[in-house]
């Protein structure tokens, strides 16, 4: 189904295709809002009258963003609107990684960069994973521990580009990032994930 | 000695997985990532380890909606519908 095809349906009430878009939308719309609220059932709430918003404001969109775009945008409205309510003022930095580095690989894995041979060489080498301790259970709630641990902005970033498969131009819309922090913080939250795993299978396997 | 200071340490490539695997670094740069990445078995595996972290994280579960919640917006769907 197009998209102008799918507002279509759900300007005439079509039930299944509303339920198809809350089941597609939900978990992304969670995630980002918990960039802006503190708790994951306020994100929840935050989602719920995100739909709403939707279905008050389909009539009158008109197609000039995606509708996805457009979903979010109610979606941030809202967060924000609620976060000032609550007396939480954003930090002004929320979407902006900082300048603060932050090291993919904790410093102590290399050798030291004035080392005469070997200047930030591997002083301990990551070994192979084996294939089938990736694919198990526990290791996938490992790794959802691991994202549920990152900053909500990470969090965010990661979900929808590695768990919901979106573009980096998608994340970037949606959440109003540049380039650079998009990347920055897809970056931080790809290797703290994979630092994670490596604990995991080094201790487990 | 200059041949060293040009060369990528393994430290400063693991900064650079991201912007390599998401096609975001300058030639140059991209050249010298996979010179090292050529000749340093470390660093491979760290870059498969990277690779395997995002096929893995493409495999999670989303977070489904509980069904009273789902529920709830096909009411107000109806609601809408009808009003």
């Amino acid at each position: 189904m197009s998209e102008a095809q799918l507002v279509e349906a759900l300007r005439g009430g079509d039930e299944e295709a509303f339920r198809e878009l809350v089941r597609e939308y939900q978990p992304s719309l969670v995630r980002v809002a918990r960039i802006y609220v503190p708790t994951q059932t306020a994100a929840e709430d935050v989602a719920a009258e995100t739909w709403l918003g939707v279905l008050n404001g389909l009539d009158r969109f008109e197609g000039r963003s995606s509708l996805r775009t457009w979903i979010f945008r109610i979606l941030t409205n809202i967060a924000k609107t609620r976060a000032v309510r609550d007396g939480r003022t954003l930090p002004f930095s929320a979407l902006d990684p900082g300048r603060v580095p932050e090291a993919a690989v904790d410093a102590d894995r290399f050798l030291d960069p004035e080392h005469p041979r070997w200047p930030g060489h591997w002083a301990v080498k990551p070994e192979a994973w084996p294939e089938d301790a990736l694919l198990a259970a526990e290791t996938r709630e490992v790794i959802a521990e691991a994202i549920e641990a990152l900053p909500a902005t990470q969090r965010a970033v990661i979900s929808l580009r590695d768990v919901e498969g979106w573009s980096s131009d998608e994340v970037r819309n949606a959440l109003d990032l540049s380039e650079t922090n998009q990347r920055v913080l897809l970056h931080r939250a790809r290797s703290k994930v994979r630092a994670a795993l490596e604990s995991y299978l080094q201790e487990n396997t | 000695m200059t041949v060293y200071a040009e060369q990528l340490s393994c430290q400063e490539l693991v900064e650079l997985v991201t912007e390599y695997l998401e096609g975001a670094l300058p030639e140059e740069e991209a050249g010298r990532f996979e010179s090292h990445i050529g000749t340093c078995n470390g660093c491979r595996i760290y870059l498969e380890q990277m690779r395997q972290t995002i096929v893995v994280l493409g495999h999670l579960p989303d977070g489904a909606l509980a069904p009273e919640a789902e529920s709830a917006l096909l009411d107000a769907f109806r609601g809408w519908r009808s009003s």
